[in-house]
């Protein structure tokens, strides 16, 4: 581990009730995440990697254990306070991209800023930005079924970006593309990484996992590898 | 930004929305329709009753006017109480007979008023003149269509007939002078009219100065109801019928069409009700993924209950404007059949529409889209975020 942490979890457990079942996604999970650095979460199916991820995101609450993102504790947050937090300190990849079909790419990307208050003006500019920095300035008013699977995701990269988050959340984000289209979301990915964004990645993809600086691999709920690049 | 999206996921299941719409306008048609039955009859009658002025009405005790053949005795010592009352400035007496035409070898027969033409509220002259000479009579466009006659024809009139012999009592020769149309009057029933002293010289001294009906017009700024009660004190012998007092009778005559008129618009209003939650709840479920995500990136809750409730309203509204046209075009409609029924006056309207009602069935109609939002809208915003995405992701 390298820097400040950005993200720090302690013992975190999270279970789940199925039916009369209760499942224990996590148990027991501490992590520190330095800033700015690319983390890839690797592992089996049902090994805890998304619920490891929306601990993070905020987007879910841990049963024990403490979370804290960017110095502040997350977990037991309200839903307005965790909504804000998410809004500005966190950007959202997905693996099936998720865009709103029934806005342009543009739109899209200024989603959030118009949640976040900006503008319009401006945010039309800054969205205008960034899909001209994901390589989609041609490519701004169309809708998301008129564009490819790559270029959608890249759209949804602009558009976790567009509050200017410290964080950035990606679940499988090349599970729905071929090998090529792939390896561009990855050299993005990188060169967001290089521009300052902390990245954490859950993927079952080796040569995602294999562009991070670190890579953990988890099992049954638990962290059981941590290597760092050297 | 809300807006665009609620507008946008209207449009992106077109089809549907614009059945969606068409429900609610039939709903809402039926709202207004209900509302303006409610509503319209008693406002109707209220003009019908206005329209020439005369604030109140004398009819034989214990009846309503024309309800029966009962008389009113002694005109002139009547008009002479009346005319000692200051507030009341023009006195109408009304006669109320039958009149018997031969035509051919048939019979004709029509009501017939006595009036005096120069204070009558009655009828209203369309073309011709009026029955200034003791020779004219007056008729409406039914009974001239039945008679086969036109202005300036003579007719030998009676105020008896019996179809046994075939012979008329009180018979005498007047000249049509002048198209009518009676302003009590039903559809297709035979009217004539010709002054009050004709008519009595026509059936004979029992029913000599009587009167079926005085009609009374009040100075401006006097109150009617003050002045009804001097007639009644005055005249025990006779009911005193304000305008007033006759809705206030027509309202507990009509109580039956206001309760059904307010089931009916109830029912229409909770289908329609129904209808945007189904519509707006089916699109929340196809769409959790989508507001999951939206959750995600920092959308807040009460944004995406805002944008629910929105689409809720929209097809509300698109609906209740559509309702406006449709519910007026099928209360003109509805209108004629029920105007058409025997034995009510033809100026009555059913349906009348009134802006102030027009309004509160939109007000309704409004009020219920947020209503309808709300159920979704909570639906909505209370999807688990994490939940919503691992199933979206597995479906």
């Amino acid at each position: 581990m390298t820097g400040t942490s950005i993200v720090s979890l302690r013992e975190v457990k999270r279970d789940y009730v199925l039916g009369a079942e209760r499942v224990h996604a996590l148990q027991g999970v501490t992590l520190d995440v330095a800033a700015g650095d690319y983390v890839a979460i690797a592992g089996p199916s049902g090994c805890g990697k998304s619920t490891l991820l929306n601990l993070i995101g905020v987007i879910d609450q841990p049963t024990a254990g403490t979370v804290s993102v960017g110095g502040r504790r997350v977990d037991g947050m309200s839903d307005r306070e965790a909504t804000m937090f998410r809004l500005h300190s966190i950007g959202f990849v997905f693996q099936r991209f998720y865009l709103m079909p029934i806005l342009s790419a543009l739109e899209n990307v200024a989603l959030p800023m118009a949640e976040a208050k900006v503008p319009a003006r401006q945010r039309i500019e800054r969205a205008a930005e960034l899909l001209d920095y994901v390589g989609l300035s041609s490519r701004m008013n169309h809708r998301p079924s008129e564009l490819s699977g790559g270029e959608q995701q890249r759209v949804a990269i602009a558009r976790a970006i567009a509050n200017k988050p410290s964080l950035v959340l990606a679940d499988e984000p090349t599970g729905e593309l071929d090998a090529h289209t792939g390896a561009e979301i990855i050299a993005l990915f990188r060169r967001l990484n290089t521009d300052g964004t902390t990245i954490i990645v859950v993927t079952h993809d080796e040569e995602l996992a294999d562009a991070a600086h670190r890579q953990i691999h988890m099992r049954d709920g638990r962290i059981v590898g941590d290597a760092f690049e050297v | 930004m809300k807006l665009t999206l609620a507008k946008a996921s209207l449009i992106r299941h077109r089809s549907r929305t614009i059945l969606a719409v068409l429900g609610v306008a039939i709903a809402a048609a039926m709202l207004l329709d209900m509302v303006m039955l409610a509503s319209g009859m008693r406002e109707s009658f209220r003009q019908l009753l206005m329209s020439r002025g005369f604030e109140i009405r004398l009819a034989p005790k214990g009846t309503l006017p024309f309800d029966t053949d009962a008389t009113i005795p002694n005109v002139r010592a009547v008009t002479e109480v009346l005319r000692g009352n200051p507030d009341i400035e023009m006195i109408s007496p009304v006669m109320g007979a039958s009149i018997h035409i031969p035509v051919g070898e048939r019979n004709v027969s029509s009501a017939a008023l006595g009036i005096d033409p120069s204070v009558q509220g009655d009828y209203e002259l369309l073309s011709g003149g009026d029955v200034t000479r003791a020779d004219a009579i007056v008729a409406n466009d039914y009974l001239l269509e039945q008679l086969g006659a036109e202005i300036g024809d003579t007719l030998d009139v009676g105020t008896g007939y019996d179809p046994q012999t075939r012979s008329y009592t009180g018979q005498r020769r007047l000249v049509v002078t002048g198209r009518v149309r009676f302003l009590y009057g039903a559809t297709q029933q035979p009217g004539s009219a010709m002054r009050r002293e004709t008519l009595e010289g026509m059936v004979g001294p029992e029913r000599r100065d009587r009167a079926s009906l005085f009609m009374v017009s009040l100075r401006e700024g006097s109150d009617a109801e003050q002045v009804r009660g001097w007639i009644a004190a005055q005249l025990p012998n006779v009911t005193a019928i304000s305008i007033a007092t006759a809705i206030a009778q027509v309202d507990q005559r009509l109580s039956y069409f206001r309760q059904l008129a307010f089931i009916l618009g109830a029912v229409s209003l909770f289908v329609g009700f129904l209808l945007v939650t189904t519509l707006v709840t089916v699109s929340v479920n196809e769409r959790a993924g989508e507001i999951a995500v939206m959750r995600a990136i920092g959308v807040s809750r009460a944004h995406v209950v805002q944008q629910i409730v929105i689409e809720g309203v929209a097809i509300s509204m698109a609906g209740a404007v559509a309702g406006l046209a449709l519910g007026l075009v099928t209360a003109r409609y509805l209108n004629e059949i029920l105007s058409a029924f025997p034995g009510l006056p033809m100026a009555i309207d059913f349906f009348l529409f009134q802006p102030r009602a027009a309004w509160s069935a939109l007000g309704l109609l409004v009020v219920s889209g947020i209503g309808a939002g709300i159920y979704p809208a909570w639906r909505a915003a209370s999807l688990p975020i994490a939940e919503s995405l691992r199933r979206e992701a597995i479906a």
